[in-house]
């Protein structure tokens, strides 16, 4: 197995769920909009003021952010699974961790994109300092760690009749850590603090830990 | 590289085999054994926690209930330890025996947990006037509940099908690595925050009679744990034996 032939196998998954996405525009409008929505519901929930804006907006980005990719991450494998293409693709000789790859980059545009629409919208609604260079690893790594475990979560998710409710129950709880780190980091942007734990540090970590694992396990995950 | 997935044989298609070795009900004796020894030892715990330890000076008799916490936390870690260890097993080895431990394991682990928090919460709500503080350990071992009850969520989901054990193994092994960057991240998160925790108890000057009722404790749970699981394994075999046996008869 070269990098080569596994680059395109990969790049030719993704592309398949890009153009998909693209002609139908089914998952980013929804998960944009909804991104937005927590946003705004979030500020009539904790009655922000200029006092305590700077402790509570982060965590409302967060949980924004994570609620929005989970309507993206639940239909990871969901255009597979309707019309039966898992099996063929599974019969093609394509490395499973090409696959995951794909369907991991796949959910990082589209969380990606919706990121980039709610962070300046989330700048000028809360009229926080967050529109700067330092947010974007934070939201990188962030991003990462969600989808590197939303990925395999969703796959593992569409193996139950009960796929949307069960992908944020199995999902959430180990996304803590990331949650946390991310909510800390992006908190010390709007209100630095000295001797602050490595909070992208953590991140860094969990990416590289559930990337690893989730690329090695996924096989297991999808075949049947 | 893979290029075919290795696709179980349907069961019954050909002719009939017999039921894998390992699903063959069998009487064991060193189960009533581990049964006798659990139930003695716990009544030995209880003696011991009620009757032999003495009372704790600061936090009086509400102290008593750390020779049934700890060892509770204990088992429960050590059950999931067990499910990770058993998932791995399962999947590089294929042998559907690991799958059944790692749920037995798990069920076992997650009623252990729900007593953990339980039994911490009304120790808090002395001690610190609070039933539930968001302490490091407690937080870690609350999200450790929610993830093997999702666990175990999927598990009733899918059934006794392949796929839906390999997926489980998966999350069993996941959510394994998950507790101790939890438990590092909430520790750190939890440093920035005034928090009143009293101490622990200073174990460095506890009296023996403390140290050894603790120990007993340890003891019993874990034969406790070994027993129930051995139990649920045992049930869940008969479970799998039963559809086998269906799957065939409705076959023939």
């Amino acid at each position: 197995m070269t990098f080569r032939l596994f680059w395109n196998q990969m790049l030719a998954i993704l592309w398949k769920d890009l153009r998909c996405e693209l002609r139908t525009r089914q998952v980013w409008i929804s998960m944009a909009m909804f991104a937005l929505l927590v946003l705004i519901v979030f500020n009539f929930a904790f009655d922000l003021r200029v006092d305590n804006k700077a402790a509570v907006a982060p965590g409302a980005l967060w949980i924004a952010f994570v609620f929005a990719s989970t309507l993206g991450l639940g239909r990871t494998i969901t255009a597979e699974q309707e019309k039966g293409l898992m099996d063929r693709l599974l019969l093609c000789p394509v490395d499973r961790k090409a696959i995951y790859f794909a369907k991991l980059l796949g959910n990082l545009v589209f969380i990606g994109v919706v990121e980039v629409i709610a962070v300046p919208i989330f700048a000028v609604l809360y009229d926080l300092p967050v529109f700067t260079g330092g947010i974007i690893p934070i939201v990188v790594l962030g991003t990462i760690g969600i989808a590197a475990l939303g990925t395999i979560f969703s796959a593992i998710a569409a193996n139950t009749q009960a796929r949307e409710v069960l992908l944020p129950l199995l999902l959430f709880p180990l996304l803590v850590p990331v949650v946390i780190a991310a909510v800390k980091a992006t908190q010390a942007l709007v209100n630095p603090v000295s001797g602050d734990a490595p909070w992208i540090g953590l991140i860094a970590a969990f990416d590289v830990i559930f990337l690893s694992i989730s690329a090695v396990t996924f096989q297991y995950v999808i075949e049947e | 590289m893979q290029i075919a997935s290795s696709r179980p044989a349907q069961p019954g298609t050909a002719t009939p085999t017999p039921l894998p070795p390992w699903l063959m009900p069998v009487r064991r004796y060193g189960e009533y054994v581990l049964g006798a020894a659990a139930a003695l030892s716990i009544l030995a715990t209880i003696w011991a926690a009620f009757v032999y330890a003495p009372t704790d000076a600061l936090q009086g008799n509400v102290q008593r209930i750390e020779y049934f916490h700890v060892p509770m936390a204990w088992v429960a870690y050590l059950a999931f330890f067990v499910v990770f260890v058993a998932s791995i097993l399962y999947l590089w080895r294929k042998n559907a025996r690991w799958d059944v431990l790692a749920r037995a394991s798990a069920e076992v682990g997650t009623v252990f947990t729900t007593l953990v928090l339980i039994t911490g919460s009304l120790w808090g709500r002395t001690v610190w006037g609070t039933w539930w503080q968001w302490d490091a350990r407690m937080t870690t071992t609350l999200i450790l509940w929610f993830i093997y009850v999702g666990y175990l969520l999927l598990r009733s989901y899918t059934g006794l099908s392949e796929g839906g054990a390999r997926a489980a193994a998966v999350l069993g092994i996941i959510g394994f690595i998950d507790v101790p960057i939890n438990y590092l991240s909430v520790t750190w998160w939890r440093t920035l925050h005034p928090s009143y925790q009293v101490p622990l108890g200073s174990e460095a000057q506890a009296p023996a009679s403390v140290v050894l009722a603790l120990m007993l404790g340890l003891l019993a749970f874990t034969l406790l744990y070994a027993f129930l699981t051995v139990q649920v394994y045992r049930l869940n075999k008969i479970q799998r034996a039963a559809q086998v046996l269906r799957v065939r008869a409705e076959m023939e």
